[in-house]
């Protein structure tokens, strides 16, 4: 079960370069939350075209003159991030259908967490305008305010609340 | 001079670039260990720091490369996009996200890069995080205007702390090499016997810190590009060394009676005096236009002679070497400045004779040039003169 991961410094700066690449290519950040919105805005449009139209906050990505949603830059990237983790998950032996949880938590509890967990960041990435990746790596890549200020957000109610959500990650008799 | 959407790249070629990035993107993150949540909570708990070891150095990484790229003229930042801050909204969403990462043990793009490797979890976070922006859109006119709230645009963080680019990216160096030394302390303490830190070569890791924080010294004193290139060519060594061209009040009000299609004046003047007095057949820029790009296509045209026209000559020469930087050619300017323009043609009292034998020819032509100009300037002056592409910044973020 020994599987080796890059030294992280040099992932990090591997990992610098590509958001590095992206600026200077297309003058933009990476990101993820964005792909969500454009899937969900595609999925509303198509099965419920005019509840979606009528919608406040979707509605303003549909209509005339708008791209379809699913043209759009991240969508693109995304599927890239899919192609290039399952590459490095060939080529380091990690391909295993698998649930990976903390120590005390068994599967099917791990996945009404992850679908929490996924729901909250999912929701507060639309309030932030990005989430860890778009707002807060790509941001304090271009030293933007916004960017620090949510990445300050983020880990810092990771850690106020690490405390209380520890049975889902540590194992009390161990300390961890 | 990046970046390079739309031109060269198009919008269409630009998908293609977002997958290719997007594969470096998962494969790196992936090889970094992010596609285990195990891995990703123990950032919280203190007994794996992989998660802040890899987001900061990429985070400075690509900081200190946006600067040099910069610097070196290689890249407008002026034109990268930089995610604006809705501050409430940005801390209200940071901290649901914060949540979401301690419950799900992912944020999206490391639940991407587990789901493709087959993490179930990651998948289910995946399909929780579409329910969150569905329960977002749906719930949207409860917060419709906490959400457009407090906004302060692209605020770029030193401004924001009141402090130069280069001391803050120097500051933001030494916290994160100061945190990866705290942090592999209490990674060690936490779990003694599998700590991710045990593997390193701490005689390494010290002296590539100390690296880091070296070149963070250097950038503490490096001005970007544009102060740089300004200060260049405002030096007087500089401008005494390099000899511009010249053009005379008269050899002006002569082509421009003569509506010579090859000139074109570029007025550097304040948009109020220009606006006052445009010029006929002239633009209004400001210096710092020279480095963009929507005045590129007339800059770059190199049968048109471009004068340069500002109050004063010294103006002219720090423009015209700028252009010439800048790699532009075929520049005059105008000699005396506006000011001797509007005092021996345009607005003149009266001609000075200087005693020679062509003061007769010369007050005859200064009088009807005067003339002619005073009629082209009431006839042209519209203010549809200014008709440059607009140059616009690239949209981003999530």
């Amino acid at each position: 079960m020994k599987t080796r991961y890059m030294n992280p410094y040099l992932a990090g700066f591997f990992l610098g370069l590509v958001l590095l690449a992206t600026i200077f290519i297309t003058g933009r950040g990476l990101g993820a939350s964005g792909a969500l919105k454009d899937i969900v805005v595609a999925t509303l449009a198509a099965v419920a075209p005019a509840h979606a139209e009528k919608s406040t906050f979707f509605g303003t990505f549909l209509g005339a003159g708008k791209e379809y949603p699913l043209k759009a830059w991240l969508i693109f990237e995304v599927a890239g991030v899919l192609i290039g983790a399952f590459l490095s998950g060939i080529i380091s032996d990690r391909l295993k259908v698998v649930t990976e949880t903390g120590p005390q938590v068994r599967t099917k509890p791990r996945w009404l967490f992850a679908v929490l967990g996924g729901a909250l960041f999912g929701l507060g990435a639309q309030f932030a305008r990005g989430c860890t990746s778009g707002a807060a790596l790509s941001g304090m890549a271009v030293l933007s305010t916004a960017g620090f200020v949510t990445m300050i957000a983020i880990f810092g109610t990771g850690y106020a609340v690490a405390f209380f959500a520890r049975r889902l990650w540590l194992n009390p008799k161990e300390g961890r | 001079m990046g970046p390079f959407v739309p031109e060269p790249i198009s919008e269409q070629l630009n998908l293609v670039v977002a997958l290719l990035l997007g594969i470096g993107f998962g494969f790196v993150l992936e090889q970094a260990g992010f596609s285990s949540s195990r891995r990703l909570a123990g950032v919280f708990y203190g007994y794996d720091f992989t998660v802040l070891r890899v987001f900061f150095t990429a985070a400075v990484t690509a900081m200190i490369g946006v600067i040099l790229l910069s610097y070196f003229g290689l890249l407008d930042t002026d034109l990268i996009f930089v995610n604006p801050m809705w501050l409430y909204p940005a801390i209200v969403g940071g901290i649901i996200m914060g949540f979401g990462f301690i419950l799900g043990g992912y944020c999206p793009g490391t639940s991407l890069c587990a789901a493709a490797i087959g993490k179930v979890d990651a998948m289910f976070f995946v399909g929780g995080g579409l329910l969150g922006v569905l329960i977002f859109g749906e719930l949207f006119p409860l917060y419709k205007g906490f959400f457009v709230s407090s906004a302060l645009g692209s605020v770029k963080v030193f401004q924001s702390l009141g402090i130069s680019q280069g001391l803050f990216a120097f500051l933001m160096i030494a916290m994160a090499v100061g945190a990866f030394a705290v942090t592999t302390r209490i990674e060690r303490k936490v779990a003694p016997d599998s700590a991710p830190s045990l593997a390193f070569s701490g005689f390494k890791h010290t002296a590539a810190g100390l690296g880091v924080l070296a070149l963070g010294g250097v950038l503490i004193f490096l001005p970007d590009y544009k102060t740089s290139l300004t200060r260049k060519t405002t030096n007087p060594a500089f401008i005494m060394a390099n000899p511009v061209v010249e053009m005379t009040a008269d050899e002006l009000a002569f082509r421009l009676v003569d509506l010579e299609p090859q000139i074109k004046i570029l007025d550097l003047r304040s948009p109020d005096a220009y606006t006052k007095l445009p010029l006929p057949g002239s633009v209004n820029l400001a210096q710092n236009d020279l480095f963009g790009r929507e005045w590129s296509s007339l800059l770059s045209q190199r049968r048109v002679k471009k004068v340069l026209v500002a109050e004063d000559e010294a103006s002219e020469r720090t423009a015209y070497l700028l252009a010439c930087q800048l790699g532009y050619e075929n520049f005059v300017i105008l000699k005396g400045g506006f000011l001797d323009f509007d005092r021996t043609i345009l607005n003149s009292a009266g001609y000075v004779p200087m005693g020679n034998r062509w003061d007769e020819d010369v007050r005859k032509f200064r009088e009807d040039a005067k003339l002619q100009l005073q009629k082209m300037i009431a006839d042209n002056k519209t203010p549809a003169n200014k008709t440059p592409k607009k140059e616009k910044s690239i949209q981003g973020g999530c």
